[in-house]
């Protein structure tokens, strides 16, 4: 049991589902297994506290409009691993750093602060040009994204980061 | 604010700001105590709505992106995130 009554059993069953979508989607856990059951144990611990899975790193509000984007996997995973190699909680990682090749680094909170978040929510314009983005082709499945950067790995064949081409 | 405290080697008045379900806050906790210092800390997702808004405002003051672990010495010096060198560093 965890420190809140979450049975063993149940943050086992979630690692497994998390470690099972990640390998289908071609991201990679932690190495250390303590560290990555620790972290999914406050995920299982955030779910039955506000109703939603908040990461475990970052401190959540209780109104899930206003944390849909730390909801694991947050919003920022992508770009971390992009830039880092890990996300902010390191529960996913690059495979540099999963080899031990890369010593996993502190990642700095990309999040806005909360002053920034409420202006945010104020101003809609803000929100919709953060949302124009380049997409992604990768060249040898065909899949599209658009987001800052490829994926480290597609999530339909595999294909590195480096196999993606800018498509618009 | 609720605060517990670590006895230990007296380095000055350390104060953890943390959260009780985070990786790298449970990796700064444990490298204090590794270090032997005398610190207070706090699991601000544990508080008390008021007593968390009074936190999370402490923690934005020394730290504006209000993240977590922020560990404050003397009220001076700010170190934010398990940055393992600079905190063996400041507490020697
Ligand atoms: S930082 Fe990592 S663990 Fe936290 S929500 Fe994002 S993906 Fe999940």
């Amino acid at each position: 049991m965890t420190g809140e009554g979450i049975p063993d059993e149940m943050v086992d069953a979630r690692v497994e589902k998390i470690r099972k979508d990640a390998e289908d989607g071609g991201y990679i856990l932690n190495p250390d297994p303590a560290f990555v059951r620790a972290l999914v144990a406050g995920i299982c611990i955030n779910e039955q506290r506000y109703g939603y899975a908040a990461c475990p790193c970052r401190l959540a509000s209780g109104n899930r409009g206003e944390d849909l984007d730390i909801i694991c996997p947050c919003d920022y995973r992508d770009s971390d691993l992009n830039d880092y190699g890990a996300c902010y909680c390191a529960l996913y990682v690059s495979a540099g750093v999963a080899a031990g090749t890369i010593q996993a680094p502190c990642v700095p909170e990309r999040r806005p602060a909360r002053q920034e978040r409420k202006k945010m929510s104020e101003g809609s314009a803000h929100v919709s040009r953060k949302e124009s983005m380049p997409v992604w082709r990768c060249r040898v499945c065909g899949y599209l994204c658009a987001r800052e950067n490829p994926p480290l790995v597609c999530p339909i064949c595999k294909a590195s980061q480096d196999r993606f081409v800018r498509f618009m | 604010m609720q605060m517990e405290h670590v006895k230990g080697r007296r380095r000055g008045e350390i104060i953890l700001y943390a959260l009780s379900t985070c990786g790298w806050c449970a990796k700064t906790k444990n490298l204090l105590g590794e270090l032997g210092v005398e610190y207070s800390y706090t699991y601000v997702d544990r508080l008390s709505p008021a007593e968390m808004e009074d936190a999370i405002r402490e923690v934005e003051k020394y730290n504006p992106s209000g993240s977590f672990p922020t560990l404050v010495i003397d009220g001076s010096r700010v170190i934010v995130g398990f940055r393992e060198a600079e905190i063996r560093e400041a507490l020697k």
